[in-house]
């Protein structure tokens, strides 16, 4: 193998661009942490290898698309997986018109309804973990915070995350954005499914601290 | 506006919002010269709202007076008066209020309502010198991590149950220890922690970059009562794993936004443990990293005062009959006029 490039130094993990049997493949090195116990990080981290890669390859029996893992290499937390050549959904928001932001994030709802309908939470919804190839398909990644069940908490929690983060880095169309996702997301699962997920985020907001819902009720 | 210097004008700041009361004395140009806080220690159990407002009923003069003899400022030579208007404990809040209507229409000066967690940001700001840090503000009502952009402090991650500092004081209370002035729940857990030796597994839920607390109480209750582990391990195994927690989603809002700064801040701040955690990350991500003075850190009428200052040289003032306090007023809903 060549020598890894550093792509980028994320806060779990490292992420190496590299050359491997002639493929372009990204190494995903979690390091350990300092500021946490030595055992706990071990079986944080241990955990999240494994369980990442099992989350992934279950996200494309749902139909969704996650990069194609090559090796897990769990004394060195590390996986091996292809590089996916494209644009992040976080760049993208800020450069495409109204009309292709809406269909953008109805896709995205889409599959968020094909992982959650198969019984998969991704756990991490941020724009930064969807990537768009240039022939339009649109990837998932990073499932180390995600979870298989089916449970209506974690559904809800998942698009609570989803919204917030819209909400915290798109804020000038989050609004829109997490509208179209949930039109999409609903065309998915069955309505009274889908129905029960956003009863459960309007529970899961008002749950929280200081919103403007709970507010009105004052 | 008058055309004196900004050392000669002063904002007095009042915050009631949960179990202090204090009053501070803020100079135009950031200049604190008075900040005295009269913190209400329950006999037993946790904040009463209403005993609480009684408390800060009861100290408000004393406490006024305190502050104007510190900073050696005369009443009617202050130019504003700013409060805490929340988010925080109704009854508390309505307490503060009133003193600070009170005091703005006998002196008929401008009263100015202040966010409880833009006060806490601004001081730290003023305090440590950061420019545009991404903050973890962790203490008994609140446990965000926030960073100022486009008009506003967004919040990135927060917990979505119970606050670190709530985590902490009711175990601490379950586990029957008792606090005294200047001495915390915080501190009586962090002290205890320092001789645990022995980390026990707990529940470890970070979701996104939020953190949910409220299972971790649970269990190390349990494991408490149990009687299997000594009360020091118990403590350490608890902020090992609420510290980790909060200190992962810091890290996570710290690679997302690439800020080069992380200030801390809030009663928790105090602790150590967690200083030297959120050190270790900040350093990880080479940002500076620095932590507000504990008497800065708390609940505090200088950081009312000071933060009463920026709104009001940028144009806030807040007319009496829209002073009403607002229990549940979410930091993102604050514009910040003062910073581009």
């Amino acid at each position: 193998m060549k020598q890894p490039v550093l792509m980028k130094k994320g806060a779990e993990a490292n992420l190496y661009l590299a050359d491997w049997n002639g493929r372009k493949v990204v190494l995903k090195k979690r390091l350990p942490k300092e500021y946490r116990p030595k055992l706990m990080d071990e079986q944080i981290r241990a955990y999240r290898t494994i369980h990442e890669p099992q989350l992934m390859h279950e996200a494309k029996k749902a139909g969704v698309p996650t990069p194609i893992i090559f090796l897990v290499d769990h004394k060195n937390t590390t996986i091996i997986m292809e590089y996916i050549e494209g644009k992040q959904v976080k760049q993208l928001l800020n450069e495409i018109s109204k009309n292709q932001r809406q269909s953008l994030c109805f896709r995205i709802g889409e599959l968020i309804g094909r992982l959650h309908e198969y019984g998969i939470v991704h756990g991490d919804l941020t724009t930064s973990n969807l990537i768009q190839r240039s022939e339009g398909k649109i990837f998932f990644l990073d499932f180390g915070l995600g979870d298989k069940t089916k449970e209506l908490e974690a559904r809800g929690v998942d698009l609570h995350l989803m919204k917030r983060a819209l909400q915290s880095t798109h804020y000038k169309f989050a609004d829109e954005c997490f509208e179209s996702a949930i039109e999409g997301y609903s065309t998915i699962l069955k309505s009274e499914t889908s129905e029960n997920v956003l009863d459960k985020i309007r529970e899961i907001e008002r749950r929280g601290r200081y919103v403007a819902e709970r507010k009105e009720r004052e | 506006m008058t055309d004196k210097r900004a050392e000669e004008r002063y904002c007095l700041g009042i915050e009631s919002s949960a179990d202090d009361f204090s009053v501070g004395i803020s100079t135009f140009n950031g200049k604190i010269l008075a900040n005295v806080i009269d913190a209400y220690v329950p006999a037993e159990g946790g904040i009463h709202p209403r005993e609480a407002a009684r408390h800060h009923a009861d100290v408000a003069s004393k406490v006024l007076g305190a502050a104007v003899e510190e900073s050696g400022v005369k009443p009617p030579k202050l130019s504003v008066i700013a409060f805490s208007q929340g988010p925080g404990l109704g009854p508390c809040l309505r307490t503060g209020a009133t003193v600070a209507r009170a005091l703005a229409s006998y002196l008929k000066i401008p009263l100015v309502g202040i966010n409880h967690c833009v006060a806490h940001i601004e001081i730290g700001k003023l305090e440590t010198g950061t420019k545009n840090p991404l903050t973890l503000y962790v203490s008994g009502g609140n446990t965000m991590v926030v960073a100022f952009d486009a008009g506003r402090y967004r919040v990135f991650g927060e917990t979505l149950d119970i606050a670190l500092g709530n985590c902490l004081d009711v175990f601490a209370r379950e586990a029957g220890l008792h606090q005294k002035p200047g001495l915390p729940f915080g501190a009586l857990v962090e002290k205890l922690a320092q001789s645990g030796k022995q980390l026990i597994k707990l529940p470890y839920t970070v979701k996104g970059m939020d953190v949910s607390l409220s299972g971790l109480l649970t269990a190390v209750v349990a494991l408490f009562r149990k009687g299997e582990y000594s009360l020091e391990d118990v403590c350490f195994s608890l902020q090992e794993t609420a510290f980790s927690m909060v200190t992962e989603v810091t890290e996570r809002a710290l690679a997302h936004t690439g800020r080069d700064e992380v200030l801390l801040t809030g009663g928790v701040a105090a602790n150590k443990r967690l200083q030297s955690m959120i050190r270790s990350v900040a350093r990880e991500h080479n940002a500076r990293f620095d932590v507000v003075p504990t008497r800065f850190a708390i609940d505090n009428g200088a950081m009312i005062a000071w933060t009463g200052v920026l709104a009001y040289t940028h144009g806030t003032v807040t007319a009496i009959e829209k002073s009403q306090v607002r229990l549940r007023w979410r930091l993102e809903e604050v514009e910040i006029p003062w910073l581009q």
